[in-house]
């Protein structure tokens, strides 16, 4: 019974995967009639060492650190902050509940496209109108997705619009589940509501919170998507100042027809999550027991 | 989630002020979040010359239903792509996946956690072995691999039907329902078929639901997969065409925006009526790890 399902991961999982470690070590090209030439680490050398393509891997992998030490504080505590919000049952709250979490239903392509409007440059794009009308003018209008300084910041903004709204449910859940005798002993003992924040929610979804965040680091690893529909759909985004590892890995294999490389980008890519998947089972296991 | 209000006339004068700021607070986010999507659903409405110039997307008495004509008129030629063949394919790729799905992981689960058969506890190790590798691990070696598929249906489709993560999902739940039950059925004469499909299915409807919701979720707005495979506009889902024709110059964005309101209705109608299962579908995966 199990077959089916174990023999189509097999074939496109295990089978993909095993194949990228093989296609790192050689020169594999799509539609070469040569025989892939053996190659060693070689690959693996230069997009970590070699000085005119390294520096393109590691910025891009600069991007995804950078982009995960931001999303991951920020969605994360604004994800428990708008679930905190909705947690108690107020009248209307169900509305709240669904409209904070709507964003997650859209395609990220389709949230890219949206906010590539939003944030279009000159004094027409909305996002400069709306500044330029409420502080009567003294705004200067910016480029938000070219601009070196703000690209990647803009990206993690519609990432975070779209993505918060998942985070809030499963920290909503958690909440849920603390149990509200510990919120009437602290009440009765007179704890403020920052004290009871920090005394009884916190230590109560600790173990959800850690999921949370790690998990949010792993997808910060995967961003894809947005940047792909912005620097290649006339988005304008500055590629130079966003493009993350996978973009890298397929431009390498789509645009230069280097599946090799690309395989090697591939391997690292996937090290760094395995490193991360364990840190967080191990964080979530410890608080369990 | 109980939606347990207390009648008004008990909630105190404290209680009624503390909830001015709640409201307020919810209100603002609430609109902050609603923004983009008001956005783009103004300037669909709204005519082709107000899309980038500020405000003026918001003003209804120029809206109006020209660019939904206007983008069935653009794309209805086999150059372009046709519009409801986009819908065709997003809507046969993503059925398939999830209802594949739902019938080939939740076998492999109860195999997994009910029958004794020779490998298990190997598959069961490689199944929480593959949940770490994210489909971006493999999405280039597969190009590679599976380039004679490019531009078919089934590529879209088949990748896609095994799934680790819903595996897992599927197989907590089914540990969790006590063994008597079967133990009983057995006692009956019932075979594993039967009791899977006459005992444990019926049983397990919250898992199937959490695993169609996960799964409808990132299939409808899969994006990388089709970047690398689909050139073919009769056979390119919705939001890798939302992201070609808005690569289009010159870009018509009323068009686009018109586009985008179709692309995610169907999901947001789909979650109105079922979200009460998407919000326990997403809390679900969190027991991950």
């Amino acid at each position: 019974m199990a077959s089916p399902a174990l023999l189509l991961l097999l074939l496109f999982v295990a089978v993909p995967f095993l194949a990228a470690i093989g296609f790192s070590l050689y020169n594999v090209r799509l539609g070469d009639p040569r025989a892939p030439t053996f190659m060693g680490f070689t690959q693996y050398a230069r997009i970590l060492t070699d000085p005119d393509i390294s520096r393109q891997f590691l910025q891009a992998l600069l991007h995804n650190l950078v982009f995960a030490a931001v999303v991951v504080p920020v969605q994360t505590a604004l994800a428990l902050s708008l679930a905190l919000l909705v947690k108690k049952t107020i009248p209307g709250v169900g509305i709240f509940r669904s409209l904070f979490f709507l964003p997650v239903v859209f395609p990220i392509a389709l949230v890219a496209i949206i906010w590539r409007l939003i944030l279009a440059r000159g004094d027409d794009g909305l996002l400069n109108s709306a500044l330029g009308f409420f502080s009567g003018g003294a705004f200067a209008s910016q480029d938000w997705l070219g601009s070196e300084l703000t690209a990647l910041a803009s990206v993690i903004v519609l990432s975070i619009w779209q993505g918060c709204g998942f985070q809030m449910v499963i920290l909503l859940a958690a909440l849920q589940q603390v149990p509200a005798e510990l919120y009437e002993a602290a009440e009765l003992d007179r704890a403020s509501a920052w004290q009871r924040f920090i005394h009884v929610t916190v230590p109560g979804i600790q173990t959800t919170l850690v999921f949370v965040a790690l998990y949010t680091m792993i997808l910060s690893l995967r961003v894809f998507d947005q940047i792909y529909v912005l620097a290649k759909s006339g988005g304008g985004l500055n590629e130079g100042a966003t493009r993350t590892v996978m973009y890298e890995a397929v431009t390498a294999a789509f645009d230069e027809n280097n599946i090799g490389r690309a395989s090697a980008i591939s391997v690292v890519f996937f090290v760094i999550v395995v490193i991360l998947s364990i840190i967080q089972r191990r964080a979530t296991r410890e608080k369990e027991s | 989630m109980a939606h347990v209000s207390a009648p008004s006339q008990r909630i105190s004068r404290r209680e009624l002020a503390s909830r001015v700021p709640h409201y307020a607070t919810l209100l603002i986010t609430g609109l902050l979040f609603l923004a983009p999507v008001a956005y783009m659903v103004a300037a669909s409405l709204a005519p082709a010359r107000d899309t980038l110039a500020g405000f003026a997307v918001f003003d209804v008495r120029q809206w109006g239903l020209h660019n939904y004509s206007g983008v069935a008129a653009s794309l209805s030629s086999d150059s372009t792509g046709h519009l409801w063949r986009f819908f065709a394919v997003s809507f046969t790729v993503t059925v398939a996946v999830v209802g594949l799905g739902l019938v080939v992981n939740s076998m492999a689960a109860y195999a997994l956690s009910r029958l004794a058969w020779r490998g298990r506890g190997l598959a069961l190790f490689a199944i929480l072995l593959l949940l770490i590798v994210p489909f971006e691990a493999v999405a280039v070696p597969m190009f590679y691999l599976y380039n004679d598929a490019r531009n078919t249906l089934w590529i879209q489709i088949v990748p896609f039907i095994g799934n680790a993560l819903s595996i897992f999902l599927f197989y907590s739940f089914f540990s969790g329902i006590p063994h008597s039950i079967d133990e009983a059925a057995r006692m009956d004469g019932a075979g594993p078929w039967r009791i899977f499909w006459r005992i444990i299915v019926p049983m397990s409807k919250p898992a199937y639901a959490s695993v169609a919701i996960l799964t409808f979720l990132t299939q409808w707005g899969s994006f990388l997969w089709p970047v690398l495979m689909i050139s073919d506009p009769n056979l390119r889902p919705l939001p890798l065409q939302i992201s070609v024709f808005a690569g289009q110059l010159p870009p018509a964005w009323g068009q686009v925006m018109a586009f985008g309101v179709l692309l995610v209705l169907p999901v947001i109608v789909v979650f109105l009526i079922f979200q009460r299962w998407f919000i326990e579908g997403v809390a679900s995966s969190a027991v991950k790890g």
